[in-house]
């Protein structure tokens, strides 16, 4: 379900809107979709496995290109295209999606996500194998484990006291969470080894394959990627992921139900906070490197900046907004005299902001209902207004 | 008749461009260096500094070496290693450069040296970089400096602040590798002359105020020992002068530099006496010395950026990106074979510097000149450096045995 098609459903009555959709708890035989009278199921019907029909109802042609593409991807473009350009952009655009969960769907702008991503990152480097005599040396899958409980728990931790905060309050305390975290490891040696950070830290080689090739690397993140990606999409249409937009929409109105609002919220920034860890951990495999360089205030920014630019509606928009500032921060210096190509990338972040309210995404729902609009003189475009 | 056009142009077109590519293959293609150096951050300036060096050395050459063009690919980073090792990436896998000369910083050499070994064939320059273990701790075979490194470029300046009397000095420092190695540098010397350094101050990079630091200068010390750069470095500058602080200076290498000297500030006049050490000093009165700094000058006048003098990085780059082109020189242009050739001759060039001759240990490392400085006023009344004395062949041992040698830290050496 699509926020506009949840706010309307909140604002013509409260109509049993989880009733809208395949929730698992649903038997078999009665569609959802007949009550709402929105969705119709085609395969309601039919005897196939439920996971087929799933399948069949949210796969389209576009879907399977798409994927296709992905697959392809690495043996068609460079090494530096599929390592630099695509593998950077996944991982960025993960952290990003962390963003877009919580902002699009919980209604929570965090600039601390940055920061989760560098405390796996750090974990990582610290339980893990690096150069630096800091670290223990664990096995690299107990590391990774603990790198990712870590950062969950420092996710839910910050969710915890930000909770209680709306608006510009909730971007000042995690933005006060981040800018503490980069002081912390910039100037604490023990631990975390100061401006110098971690160098060589490496993905392991498991089954015989070097995970920092470009094209290992590439399905690395390809995967987990998709797998938040799709985690995403799945969990806004699970109940909680339905009440979770109902307190974005209407706090009020959801507590009155009997909704436990402040657990909702930390749920969520929990759940964004896994999808930052993986990208974290991700990310300094991908530097192989984490200094405190990395986690700055203007890599806070940058994450806002991916998932502002690419759309804050959908997840897919986190990983448009990356592959855009990918592109832009490795090509525009190649565009304009080489000491001034940060006033492309702004120029280019501040055009797609002013002509669109949500990013690419925005642009893309503007330039398709424009198309229709000349391809038909329609009704049914104008319905839609 | 629009077909007809669109095929007259088509043809047009391909003639232009068969002419073109006809033309290029009649010379031989052009070697591309790329320079990567810190045009963002807080190394900024003396980023865009190191390109005009690098940039002094191809027009040297009118822009040709061993008959090929030389073509020149600017990148940028900020200091941060991850953000270098992109940029070098850059260069090497979609720019498809033959050489790479760069970084700037210290954090950055160690990442682009790990990088040069998943690059075997091609070969690494360093820009400005001056860490101890780019070329101590698991040098690369395809990574060269020409430059001499932190501790080095402090030797001769423990002697010269026993000359001054100093006896018990606070080192001032920013926390990272390369003021690291420079305190050693400093230190080893010192404290084998018998001077103590009770204190050591490590503060951020980028840090903004010093107030804590300042707190913390103890009353008995003679002098103050401060390795910061650029903008950081005016900053301590202005709050020292506030607190009333009237202890004398001494300076690292990138402290007492033109970005320092060129302060309009109040505590401008009170840097006259104080003491440093570098790979260079402005008021050398070498030949060669000179017409390096007029060639810098006419090249780069002051109303279009340049410095009334070129600076450190101007000349590290310049002295890496002229050792780039000697060696191409001497194989006459010759990269074939995953560059061999050009590495040997890199290894065994002998540099004619304007400050000195400079050659290369066995890690690939510079064995080079250092200067003993101190700010003196001129006529015009502005700042600049007398040189105190020069020392030759300074090597990265530090004039210690392989086996006492270690790498300088926040807590090595030590002499309280």
């Amino acid at each position: 379900m699509s926020a506009s098609r949840w706010r309307r459903a909140m604002q013509g009555g409260f109509q049993q809107p989880a009733l809208q959709l395949p929730a698992r708890s649903q038997p078999a035989g009665s569609s959802p979709a007949s009550a709402g009278g929105v969705e119709t199921d085609p395969y309601a019907e039919s005897n196939a496995p439920r996971w087929l029909k799933f399948l069949w109802r949210h796969l389209s042609a576009r879907h399977v290109l798409i994927f296709l593409f992905l697959l392809a991807y690495p043996f068609v473009a460079t090494p530096f295209f599929t390592f630099q350009v695509a593998a950077q952009s996944l991982v960025l655009g993960l952290i990003a999606l962390s963003l877009t969960f919580l902002g699009g769907y919980g209604g929570i702008v965090s600039l601390a996500q940055m920061s989760v991503a560098g405390v796996a990152g750090y974990s990582i480097a610290i339980f893990g194998v690096s150069s630096t005599p800091i670290s223990l040396g664990w096995p690299w899958w107990v590391a990774v484990l603990v790198a990712l409980f870590i950062a969950c728990a420092c996710a839910t931790v910050v969710g915890w006291l930000s909770v209680r905060t709306e608006g510009i309050y909730t971007i000042m305390i995690t933005l006060a969470f981040g800018v503490a975290f980069y002081y912390l490891v910039l100037q604490n040696y023990s631990l975390f080894n100061g401006f110098q950070g971690f160098q060589k830290v490496y993905p392991p080689d498991v089954f015989g394959l070097n995970w920092r090739e470009p094209v290992p690397f590439y399905f690395l993140t390809l995967f987990w990627a998709m797998a938040g990606y799709l985690a995403v999409k799945w969990l806004v249409r699970t109940p909680f992921g339905i009440a979770l937009q109902g307190v974005r929409d209407n706090p009020r109105r959801m507590e009155a139900l009997g909704f436990n609002i402040v657990a909702h919220r930390v749920a969520a920034y929990a759940f964004g906070g896994l999808l930052a860890a993986i990208g974290g951990v991700l990310l300094v495999w991908y530097n192989g490197l984490i200094t405190p360089g990395s986690i700055n205030v203007g890599w806070q920014i940058n994450i806002l900046v991916i998932a502002v630019l690419g759309g804050m509606r959908h997840p897919i928009g986190a990983f448009l907004g990356s592959i855009v500032f990918v592109l832009l921060q490795t090509f525009a210096i190649d565009l304009i005299d080489r000491e001034r190509f940060n006033l492309v990338i702004g120029i280019v972040f501040l055009a797609i902001v002013l002509f669109s309210t949500d990013g690419l995404l925005g642009l893309w729902d503007k330039l398709r209902t424009r198309m229709r609009h000349q391809t038909s003189d329609s009704v049914a475009s104008t319905q839609r207004h | 008749m629009e077909t007809k056009r669109t095929w007259i142009r088509s043809v047009t077109g391909a003639a232009v461009v068969a002419a073109l590519t006809s033309m290029a293959w009649a010379q031989q293609a052009p070697v591309k260096i790329g320079v990567l150096a810190t045009l963002e951050g807080p190394f900024a300036a003396g980023g865009a500094d190191g390109m005009r060096g690098a940039e002094l050395a191809i027009r040297e050459r009118g822009g040709v070496v061993a008959g090929r063009k030389i073509e020149m690919i600017k990148a940028s980073s900020n200091a941060n290693p991850d953000v270098a090792v992109n940029a070098v990436r850059k260069l090497v896998e979609q720019d498809k450069v033959d050489i790479v000369v760069g970084p700037l910083s210290g954090g950055e050499g160690i990442a682009v040296k790990d990088y040069s070994k998943t690059q075997p064939n091609m070969t690494f320059i360093n820009g400005g970089s001056g860490a101890q273990a780019t070329t101590l701790v698991n040098p690369s075979t395809n990574f060269f400096r020409f430059n001499t490194e932190g501790a080095q470029w402090m030797v001769g300046l423990g002697q010269a602040a026993i000359n001054k009397g100093y006896k018990r000095v606070m080192v001032i420092a920013e926390d990272y590798a390369f003021p690291y190695s420079q305190v050693q540098g400093f230190m080893t010397e010192f404290c084998k002359l018998g001077g103590r350094v009770p204190v050591k101050a490590w503060v951020p990079l980028g840090g903004k105020d010093y107030s804590s630091v300042i707190a913390r200068i103890p009353k008995d010390v003679d002098a103050l020992l401060v390795v910061l750069g650029g903008a950081d470095a005016v900053n301590f500058l202005n709050q020292y002068e506030a607190s009333g602080g009237d202890k004398p200076m001494m300076g690292g290498s990138i402290t007492v530099s033109q970005d320092v000297l060129n302060y309009r500030g109040k505590r401008r006049d009170s840097l006259v006496g104080t003491i440093s050490a570098g790979p260079y000093a402005d008021s050398f009165d070498g030949a060669d010395w000179k017409a390096f700094v007029s060639a810098y000058q006419k090249s780069f006048p002051v109303s279009s950026g340049g410095y009334p003098s070129p600076s450190l990085f101007a000349l590290v780059y310049y002295t890496n990106m002229k050792a780039a082109l000697d060696a191409l020189d001497a194989v006459k242009g010759d990269l074939a074979g995953g560059q061999a050739k050009y590495r040997d001759a890199l290894s065994k060039l002998e540099l004619k510097m304007p400050t000195g001759t400079v050659r290369l240990d066995s890690n690939r490392q510079a064995i080079g000149t250092t200067f003993v400085t101190e700010v003196v006023k001129d006529a015009q009344g502005a700042l600049t450096t007398r040189v105190l004395r020069k020392v030759d062949n300074v090597d990265q041992m530090l004039g210690l045995k392989k086996e006492e040698f270690q790498i300088g830290s926040r807590d090595i050496p030590n002499c309280p």
